[in-house]
């Protein structure tokens, strides 16, 4: 304690907060008990499942994993891409939503703002539609390396049927926000993607109806578009997100080495 | 070892000062390890953490719900140190008996079922005896009993679960994951600063352009359409083809088989669908021009307005 005048020196005094602050009831009601934050992380495998076991992750990975699943050969990580892509897409898209007006008034002329004047408005809007497309890319990847490599097959039916709903939303999604900066490319692309789904017998026209909220796109279909972008399908997919994760893992993994 | 919290420790003190009829202070002291020992001197109060952390001291392995299934020994070693210390060693031998019983109560009732267990509605109550001297104010020879989980009666029997080869998620796995999310941002952020997302004139209603294009994930689809009839294009191939198709898989293809050898025709009618899309998607890109005609790039320019900001048309 004392450095040879009697005093306390700092350093003393800050590992004595330290330790009272990572000892107090408040961190202690904040962090597991057996957490490496308070523990001090050591190399050992009991450490090493406790930085799972005391973490929020342990909802998504269990403490080990087969050894071929952590090969980088195997999955390629796409479908942990898609997901990081999303978690990407709502971050530059909450973003996006302070300067956005879903009018037909103040669309265009927001994004005008977006993409000169606002600060890092131009980049995150890029970051934002480039992380969209690379989505559907990502996502399309990943199903066919599950095509490839039989991952579809009892018991991972069922997730492949999930995998299927959230490909389709994951299309909505980029779709949906396809309209939002409601300049010439966004219209035409978007009447000439809702024309395809007026071509369904039966229910075609109601679908286009209740999509474009009238029969051709107008201000009203900007609207909801853009509450079907930034909620409706985010929603959905979150939750499909969640049940494809939570059957990973209760399907024993991802599959087996070929 | 776990430093165990305030909380826990005194409920496990409680606990155990009524089953000694003591007071909580002095058990409290001993677990503490400032008092006197209590009776006998072998204090373990880590039992009352939560199992799964119990269950991890020994075996992280199998930290999911496994573990009271697959090791119903290990699960069973644990339960004496709840009990009352004094009779530990015998309850611990009497205790084994007891659960072996339990478990062993219907020895033919479930046979090892094939497949992902889809259950047979056999099921088998894993339980922790308490103390087997009755604490007081219950009458002599009854003993509570504390329900752990309820398992399906084949999960108890299959004692161990095989072997696998694991390894820890944290390292390996995180690892791995993180330098894939650092990956992906640098690429979207030197995407986002060498390519500009384009922003043509304000939406026109009376101004169609020449040509329309679809977003380049349908391009595909409007490729389709230009050959066929929209019945077909429109909704045959997207709806019933792409759709429910591709949800039927699993339930089509019954080879069980994964080893790509045994599968070929799957592989191939894959392979066929994904050349088959991209190159129609490509053409819808790359090769359609005015009217959506046929045009070649490098003569009448690409007609694709994403990249209009990066890519100098024309
Ligand atoms: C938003 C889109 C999606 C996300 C975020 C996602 C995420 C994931 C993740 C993280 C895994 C773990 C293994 C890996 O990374 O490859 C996985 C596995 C799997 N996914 Fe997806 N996925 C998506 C879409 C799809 C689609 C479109 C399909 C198929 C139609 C699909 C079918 C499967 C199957 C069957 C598995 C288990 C694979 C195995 O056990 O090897 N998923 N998914």
């Amino acid at each position: 304690m004392a450095n040879g005048n009697g005093k306390t020196g700092l350093k003393d005094r800050i590992k004595e907060t330290n330790d009272k602050l990572w000892n107090s009831q408040v961190v202690g009601a904040i962090l597991r008990p057996g957490s490496p934050f308070k523990q001090g992380y050591s190399d050992s495998p009991r450490n090493r499942s406790y930085v799972v076991m005391n973490n929020v992750l342990y909802h998504l990975h269990p403490v080990k994993v087969k050894r071929h699943a952590v090969k980088l050969s195997y999955t390629l990580c796409l479908g942990g891409l898609s997901f990081f892509l999303f978690i990407h897409l709502t971050i530059t898209g909450i973003f996006l939503m302070f300067y956005y007006t879903p009018t037909a008034e103040l669309a265009y002329v927001d994004i005008q703002a977006l993409s000169t004047d606002i600060a890092f408005g131009s980049l995150v809007r890029n970051m934002h539609r480039w992380g969209a497309h690379l989505m559907v890319l990502s996502v399309f990847l990943h199903m066919s390396r599950v095509f490839y490599h039989g991952a579809y097959k009892p018991p991972r039916e069922f997730n492949w049927v999930i995998g299927v709903i959230l490909l389709l939303l994951t299309l909505l999604l980029s779709f949906s926000g396809y309209l939002l900066p409601w300049d010439q490319l966004a219209l035409w692309a978007v009447t000439v993607g809702t024309n395809m789904a007026g071509f369904v017998p039966v229910v075609g026209e109601q679908v286009k109806f209740a999509l474009l909220a009238g029969v051709e796109v107008s201000a009203a279909t900007l609207l909801r578009f853009y509450v079907l972008h930034v909620l409706a399908f985010p929603f959905i997919i979150v939750i499909f997100m969640a049940v494809h994760f939570w059957r990973v893992r209760k399907d024993g993994g991802i599959s087996g080495p070929l | 070892m776990v430093d165990i919290p305030e909380s826990l420790l005194r409920r496990s003190a409680e606990a155990k000062a009524k089953a000694l009829g003591v007071p909580v202070e002095q058990v409290l002291a001993e677990m503490k390890g400032e008092g006197p020992p209590v009776e006998v001197s072998r204090a373990e109060p880590v039992a009352e953490e939560p199992a799964e952390e119990v269950a991890s001291v020994e075996e992280p392995v199998s930290v999911e719900e496994e573990t009271s299934v697959d090791q119903p020994d290990e699960a069973v070693e644990e339960a004496p140190s709840s009990t009352d210390e004094e009779t530990s060693s015998s309850a611990a031998a009497e205790v084994e008996g007891r659960a072996a019983v339990a478990v062993e109560d219907k020895p033919e009732a479930a046979p090892p079922v094939e497949g992902n267990g889809s259950g047979d509605g056999q099921v088998a109550a894993l339980v922790t005896p308490r103390p087997s001297v009755p604490p007081t104010g219950l009458p002599e020879g009854v003993r509570t009993q504390r329900l752990l989980t309820v398992v399906k009666a084949r999960a108890i029997q299959s004692v161990k679960a095989e072997p696998q080869d694991k390894v820890n998620t944290w390292p390996h796995l995180m690892l791995i994951e993180f330098g894939a999310l650092l990956a992906i941002t640098a690429l979207l952020v030197i995407m986002a600063v060498v390519i500009h997302s384009p922003l043509l004139d304000p939406a026109n209603f009376n101004a169609t352009p020449n040509p329309s294009k679809a977003p380049w994930y349908f391009l595909g689809l409007q490729e389709l359409l230009s050959y066929f009839d929209p019945q077909i294009a429109g909704v045959t191939v997207p709806t019933i083809v792409g759709l429910i198709g591709f949800m039927m898989v699993p339930f089509v293809d019954r080879n069980p088989s994964t080893r790509p050898s045994d599968r070929k025709f799957a592989i191939l009618l894959y392979s066929i669908f994904i050349a088959g899309s991209a190159t129609l998607t490509i053409i819808g890109v790359l090769f359609r021009g005015r009217g959506f005609n046929f045009s070649y790039p490098w003569k009448d320019g690409i007609f694709f307005d994403d990249l209009k900001d990066w890519v100098d048309f024309e």
